[in-house]
């Protein structure tokens, strides 16, 4: 399925560690205003594919990445792509909340105080209110700004991460399965953040739960041993799936 | 007979024969029959090595207590019948005196200083071998009873199993005890010896003076009679050369050389550099020794005259410190590594996602998260550092000076013990005694260091558990 004018593209993308293979030529268009989700069945390379998208994968040693990724059109592999700035515009969360040891403000400030988004501690303040209102965090937090961030809970811990990742205005925020470390409570609390800020940023979101891709997604993607095996609107992927092993999988017939 | 030594191998010898019995009684219980579990309770190892045990750990620390209490007694006796006029009076004498005995008994004198040691070397000669002889027979007594007792108690039934297991815990006990004792029995020493010192020479002065200069003459009449026994300059040359300079030195190599370790070497790298980095860790403290004195030493000397100092000296706090610095590098750098590998790689991934280069990562995430790890692995390296004796004594010298000059000599706490109580020496000077004080001092510092260290370290580890 092609997007008219997308954010993210994948053309004939492989991705190796070592000698073994863990996406296997994959092609796939991310629409700017949409939530995409990525599933699959444990090691099926959704992870790894994520990945991609900010060049992770370079602090793999042993990964290799061949095939192309557009970002607006702009091959992220080019020799004048800056990496540092590559993960500016793709912000990512990842699957367990990993807050610096630093105080809540220091840990939104983080990306900002890299970047130099802030001339001031004034528009540094603002900056980081903006960013823990925006993650819905701000009304928790307000009047404890100076503690560590890991005396959160971990639902705030990661509503936390993402307030870090937001704080630098990406383009692009890649989840990795971020609520697999949290409760019920706390992840419908991140679905409906996410809901909140799509349309806002184009939003990848790994996640092995079949039912948050059905709530939280607008496309999704099945993939299977490495393999992209159907992408589509979600609502059609889930009750009308083309492919056999798609329906067997959302269906439990394996996974 | 000469000594408690061939008791100990004739009691080893029967124990073994014991070993042997039991096992034989074991394995004839055996014979004939269909085993299951429950048929013989123990294998007929646990029977030899039950008897065995039963049978030697008695008589073996009957030995040992006797080994430790004998000498006293015999010296009491043999010293009791000396005429009084000649009758060694001080603990120092009478230890002399005992020596001289010994040494005519062993035929390994020619003749005595004390001439009443002569008359006495036959009491000496019946008593030992009395004694001796005393300690054989309680230790053989004991062997027999407890080896027939045990071997009597032999039975299919019988949990001898059970009991070995007990037995080697006791072993197992005493064996992990002696180390303890000895580390007692060492505080105590330096505790009762520094006392007299003390007497000696006021706390006060000895913890606040700034004159050392413990060189006292043998007659009173001589110059520079008294000593001087202010310990401030032996701490500041500690200070100054194991926790300043040489601290300089290792913190940011050992630093740099972690983190390029962990974060930018690759695998293969890693694998070779790191155990060369740990190797000089193996270094003789003395090897480094020389290299300071002849190598370190005069390039410092000669870069402090060209820098204009007229007083650099051919030994030097400098040298000593750097030196010192290089042989610390490995304690700062195998710490930092391990803090560094502790933190979650979740948080370096973390900030690389940011968009942050590795040295941003490095400076502002991991070593504030690793901060903990690494403060303790400094400390631990200070108080190697402090202790460090033989880089001192070779490359900055003996003069105790108050000074912040890096090119002047100067001497740690324990450099100075060995200036003390290496040479001719009597015991009860002052001059001896406070190198007991001095120990006491050091013990306790580096004591305090490490167990703060290693409670730092601790917390850290349980932080990220």
């Amino acid at each position: 399925m092609t997007e008219p004018c997308p954010k993210l593209s994948a053309r004939n993308l492989n991705v190796f560690y070592g000698a073994k293979q863990a996406i296997k030529n994959v092609s796939i268009d991310i629409s700017r205003e949409h939530v995409t989700a990525l599933i699959g069945p444990s090691g099926c390379g959704k992870s790894t594919f994520l990945r991609c998208f900010n060049r992770m994968n370079d602090t793999i040693e042993n990964a290799r990445v061949t095939g192309e990724i557009r970002l607006d059109g702009r091959d992220i592999h080019a020799a004048d792509m800056d990496v540092v700035q590559l993960r500016a515009r793709v912000g990512m969360v990842f699957q367990k909340p990993n807050p610096f040891p630093k105080s809540i403000y220091e840990n939104v400030a983080y990306g900002p105080r890299i970047h130099g988004l802030a001339s001031g501690r004034a528009e540094m303040d603002r900056l980081v209110e903006d960013a823990l209102r925006r993650a819905g965090l701000w009304d928790e937090v307000r009047d404890r700004l100076a503690d560590s961030g890991t005396t959160l809970s971990g639902g705030q811990q990661q509503r936390l991460c993402i307030a870090r990742a937001i704080a630098v205005d990406p383009e692009v925020i890649l989840m990795d399965e971020p609520c697999s470390a949290l409760d019920p409570v706390a992840t419908a609390k991140i679905e409906e953040l996410i809901d909140d800020l799509r349309g806002r940023y184009a939003i990848v979101i790994v996640t092995h739960n079949m039912q948050q891709a059905a709530r939280v997604s607008q496309r999704t993607a099945f993939f299977h041993m490495g393999a992209m095996i159907e992408y589509g609107e979600t609502s059609t992927l889930f009750t009308n799936p083309v492919q056999a092993r798609t329906k067997d999988y959302i269906t439990g017939r394996y996974g | 007979m000469t000594g408690l030594f061939p008791i100990l191998l004739a009691v080893l010898a029967l124990a073994l024969l014991g070993y042997w019995i039991g096992r034989q009684r074991g394995l004839a219980m055996r014979r004939g029959l269909t085993i299951r579990i429950g048929t013989v309770h123990s294998l007929p190892v646990y029977h030899g090595l039950y008897v065995a045990l039963t049978a030697l750990l008695p008589a073996v620390l009957v030995l040992a207590g006797w080994a430790i209490v004998e000498e006293r007694l015999v010296a009491d006796r043999v010293i009791a019948a000396v005429p009084v006029d000649f009758r060694p009076v001080s603990e120092i004498d009478r230890g002399a005196f005992m020596n001289d005995v010994r040494g005519l008994a062993n035929n390994a004198l020619e003749a005595a200083f004390n001439p009443a040691a002569t008359a006495v070397v036959p009491l000496y000669r019946a008593t030992s071998e009395a004694f001796d002889l005393a300690a054989g027979v309680v230790a053989m007594t004991l062997l027999a009873v407890g080896g027939i007792w045990a071997f009597s108690r032999l039975r299919p039934d019988f949990r001898a199993r059970s009991h070995v297991e007990k037995l080697l815990r006791w072993l197992l006990i005493l064996a992990s005890t002696v180390a303890i004792l000895t580390t007692f029995g060492i505080v105590l020493s330096l505790l009762f010896e520094s006392w007299r010192f003390f007497q000696i020479v006021p706390a006060a002065e000895f913890l606040f003076g700034t004159h050392w200069s413990p060189q006292t003459a043998i007659r009173s009449d001589q110059i520079g009679s008294s000593g001087a026994f202010g310990a401030v300059p032996l701490f500041w040359g500690t200070i100054f050369i194991g926790a300043i300079i040489a601290m300089i030195v290792a913190v940011p190599l050992g630093l740099m050389a972690a983190i390029y370790l962990t974060q930018y070497a690759d695998a293969r790298v890693r694998r070779v550099l790191k155990p060369m980095l740990e190797l000089l860790a193996g270094v003789p403290t003395v090897v480094y020794g020389f290299f300071a004195a002849l190598i370190v030493a005069p390039a410092v000397r000669d870069f402090g005259v060209w820098l204009g100092i007229s007083n650099a000296s051919g030994e030097s706090a400098l040298a000593a410190g750097l030196v010192m610095g290089i042989m610390i590098i490995p304690f700062v750098s195998s710490m930092t590594d391990d803090a560094l590998m502790a933190v979650p790689a979740e948080m370096r991934d973390g900030s690389y996602a940011m968009g942050a280069t590795r040295a941003e990562t490095v400076t502002r995430v991991l070593v504030p998260a690793a901060l903990p790890g690494i403060t303790g692995g400094v400390l631990l390296a200070v108080s190697r550092a402090i202790g460090e004796t033989m880089i001192v004594v070779m490359a900055a010298g003996l003069a105790a000076k108050l000074t912040i000059n890096p090119f002047d000599s100067v001497t740690t706490v324990s450099a100075q013990i060995v200036a003390l109580l290496t040479g001719d020496q009597e015991f009860d000077s002052a001059k001896t005694l406070s190198a007991f004080a001095l120990g006491l001092v050091l013990f306790i510092i580096t004591l305090l260091l490490n167990i703060y260290a290693l409670s730092v370290v601790r917390n850290y580890r349980e932080a990220y558990e």
